[in-house]
């Protein structure tokens, strides 16, 4: 540890800020930051997963019932937009490291683009179950949803409404965080553009990457709990 | 004497510097400020601010407990306003940032040699949430219908039986101020591994920093849940989505379960640091070793792990599995452990040390007494079969008073009064000093102790009327709390005063050997004129006895 205090052999880059002794020092207590940062969200999200396992102990029937309204079409292509867009991060955080200036470029548009494609299919699911009553807690409108369930070949019991009230808080934060995402991309694309990023400094470009790679992994455990209920 | 290396040559013999508060002017300067100090000074604003306000709600509802019947107050229900106040600003607005917010920001990056903490930016941010999230409460005192406690149990608070917006906004205020918890904690954990000066091991660390460090790590771990519980009380009273609300199909014990998965850590987030103050205040006022470093230090560490396994004690009548109950019941017996390891090494550090009675050392001899109390009552409360008699009574409020207050605010005071000097410049009067702590104690105690027997008897808590038979202790506790708010307003008044009029404080009054006596007081905008190093642990006091009591046996 007391070696990072030592003198430095890398120079100082044009974002060294002057309370950090060593540029590795910069870089290390950023990194570190972030992961803290990321483990308050996995206990964030946590707090919603055992809610919906204890929903789905309480009324396994209701969410059996429930979860066949839920698109798995649409919850499938997100997954795939989701996975290709962590692949594209990964890659702009490995042209970052290599200098590839026009490589960070590209791979964050091509992430952006997908996260854009990730809230447009959300858009799109959750006006269809809008239309169709299924809204959270007590705005669900039993019988329109349960006429558009038995039109599919469903039968809705129990409390639906739990299970769509836990679908849209789980599916609405994880959204929340798409949108923050998209706002934390478009900020290190602006950044990349001006040249700020090299081999010498791309701690925000990782980090960003990592923060999108949580995002992805929420959604990996979201969807098959969600729309793939056995 | 640790950092000899540099010290002598730079800071002890520079020229001396404009302090941080003359190095910039102006309000901007304040408001957007980067430096840790200038925040760490704006947090003990805020939290005096906010323990006033709590502080007159509480001699407020003692005041209406003077007679058996509604007399101040006009209904009970101002009366559950009142201490709904009292507990939510204490606990969320005043004693949680206290310590680790206003001191740990002022002094951990000056205990650590480092020039501020890792994140300045995120520093100030977390300071804006925090009055971001006052103002939330604020408007909640002003909205006045808040009166569901502090801990916010449905399904009372989420079906509309609590009355208006109060919930939603205190809520949605403790909601925000988690976040500033969250990045404040994230901000010196990162600052306590990367920070560090050279040759500043783990091993030298002072324990203070070991405390904070404790907290730190469960301020990450355990905020989260609750904001995100919160996040779901707030759902469930606008959509009813029937998580916690039995008449939509949810379960309300499902709420103190997430609730008190936080809270009680958070009770750690409260004492920890407390406990951080008192090591630093028993080394340097008996002039000798700290006994058993590497078990204060590592304790700290155990409690925060073990706290997170034993928010059901809480819950012990809540109708939770009776199997639950003993493990609980056993696991909050562990606590016990870590906690004595730290009493009895404060005590072995008193046992033939030089110890100096002024205002410091006599808060943390005040402190070992109350807190020992809070301690061992909490044993009876984790107790199973003891726990149904006692649950709900008074007991439990003055077993968490004499944690809370007599634990963390008494530590709190204790260490405003050791770093007064560096944070201000200015010495105390060491006479006021004793005759506040006196004051305080006596108040605090007689406040309290009665509550223990009063609670034993059969008084409930949160009434605000009761049977004649208890009228005299009720009496006593309100004499108490008047005096112990008397010791209080005495205690700000000669501190302010001190400003004005108290003698120049040297660099070192105290003689204490962690970084934070090797600047000036009050430090420089950069902290240190040079990079200190590092080599002995902080309690190598010059001329003492160092055995650390380890050569008598």
């Amino acid at each position: 540890m007391s070696s990072a205090h030592g003198q430095s052999p890398k120079p100082p880059h044009a974002f060294f800020q002057h309370h950090y002794n060593t540029v590795e020092q910069q870089a290390g207590a950023a990194k570190l930051g972030m992961r803290a940062f990321l483990a308050t969200e996995i206990l964030m999200f946590s707090g919603l997963f055992l809610a919906y396992f204890i929903i789905r102990m309480f009324y396994p029937e209701m969410v059996l019932g429930s979860h066949e309204l839920l698109s798995k079409t649409m919850g499938g292509i997100n997954t795939v937009v989701l996975l290709t867009s962590s692949f594209t991060m990964a890659m702009a955080v490995r042209s970052a490291q290599v200098g590839n200036t026009k490589g960070i470029v590209i791979n964050l548009y091509l992430t952006i683009a997908c996260a854009c494609i990730f809230m447009v299919v959300k858009y799109f699911e959750y006006t269809g179950k809008f239309e169709n009553g299924i809204f959270p807690g007590k705005y669900f409108d039993y019988a329109r949803a349960s006429e558009y369930a038995r039109a599919h070949g469903h039968e809705l019991v129990g409390l639906p409404h739990i299970f769509f009230g836990i679908y849209f808080c789980m599916t609405g934060l994880h959204g929340v965080h798409v949108l923050v995402g998209i706002g934390v991309l478009i900020w290190i694309l602006v950044r990349a553009k001006k040249g700020h990023f090299g081999p010498q400094y791309f701690t925000p470009v990782e980090n960003v990457g990592l923060y999108w790679h949580i995002v992805d992994l929420v959604w990996i455990f979201l969807f098959p709990l969600l729309y793939l209920v056995k | 004497m640790a950092t000899p290396d540099k010290h002598s040559a730079t800071d002890g013999a520079h020229a001396r510097e404009p302090s941080f508060y003359t190095s910039k002017r102006g309000l901007m300067s304040w408001i957007i400020t980067l430096d840790h100090k200038r925040l760490g000074m704006m947090y003990l604003a805020g939290t005096m601010f906010f323990f006033l306000i709590g502080g007159v709600a509480a001699l407020t509802l003692r005041t209406e407990l003077l007679t058996p019947e509604l007399d101040l107050v006009t209904s009970a229900t101002t009366y559950n306003k009142l201490f709904t106040v009292h507990g939510a600003v204490m606990v969320f607005l005043v004693i949680i940032p206290s310590v680790p917010a206003a001191l740990g920001n002022f002094l951990l990056p000056l205990m650590l040699g480092a020039k501020d903490v890792a994140f300045p930016k995120l520093n100030l941010l977390s300071f804006w949430i925090y009055t971001l999230g006052a103002c939330f409460f604020i408007y909640t005192l002003f909205a006045g219908s808040l009166d569901t406690g502090w801990t916010f149990y449905t399904p009372y608070s989420s079906n509309g039986g609590a009355q208006g917006t109060a919930v939603i906004s205190a809520t949605f205020g403790a909601f925000i101020l988690g976040f500033s918890s969250i990045l404040t904690g994230l901000n010196f954990l990162v600052t306590v591994h990367k920070m560090r000066a050279p040759g500043l091991t783990w091993n030298r660390l002072p324990l203070f920093v070991w405390a904070i460090y404790a907290t730190a790590v469960i301020q990450i771990l355990a905020t989260p849940v609750l904001a995100i519980t919160l996040m779901l009380l707030i759902i469930e009273r606008t959509l009813n989505i029937g998580i916690f609300d039995p008449a939509m199909g949810g379960d309300p014990v499902l709420f103190q379960h997430f609730f008190w998965f936080y809270s009680h850590p958070a009770v750690y987030i409260m004492i920890l640091p407390g406990f951080g103050i008192i090591s630093e205040l028993v080394a340097v006022h008996s002039r000798k070793h700290i006994f058993g470093y590497k078990a204060i230090a590592l304790s700290s560490v155990a409690i925060a792990i073990i706290s997170f396994l034993v928010w059901g004690h809480h819950m012990f009548v809540s109708g939770q599995s009776e199997l639950a109950g003993v493990v609980f019941s056993f696991l909050t017996f562990a606590v016990a452990v870590p906690t004595a390891i730290k009493v009895f090494s404060w005590v072995a550090t008193l046992y033939k040390g030089s110890i100096a009675f002024n205002t410091p050392m006599l808060y943390a001899l005040a402190f070992l007494f109350t807190f020992t109390i809070g301690g061992l009552t909490g044993v009876f409360l984790g107790a199973l079969s003891v726990d149904i008699h006692l649950h709900d009574t008074y007991f439990v409020v003055a077993h968490f008073h004499y944690v809370m207050m007599g634990g963390t605010i008494i530590a709190f005071i204790g260490g405003l009064h050791h770093w007064w000097p560096k944070m201000t410049g200015r010495m105390f009067n060491e006479a006021h000093g004793r005759w506040g702590c006196l004051i305080v104690f006596i108040g605090f105690n007689m406040t309290f102790f009665n509550q223990f027997i009063v609670g034993q008897q059969g008084m409930p808590r949160r009434y605000a009327t009761y049977v004649p038979q208890f009228q005299l202790q009720h009496v006593l506790s309100t004499i108490g709390s008047y005096i112990l708010g008397l010791g209080l307003f005495w205690t700000l008044f000669y501190l302010l005063r001190s400003l004005k009029t108290g003698a120049q404080a040297t660099d070192n009054p105290y003689g204490g050997a962690s970084l934070e006596w090797m600047t000036q007081s009050p430090p420089i905008e950069h902290n240190f004129h040079g990079q200190p190093r590092v080599d002995t642990d902080p309690y190598n006091f010059p001329q003492i006895d160092r055995s650390g009591g380890m050569d008598h046996h």
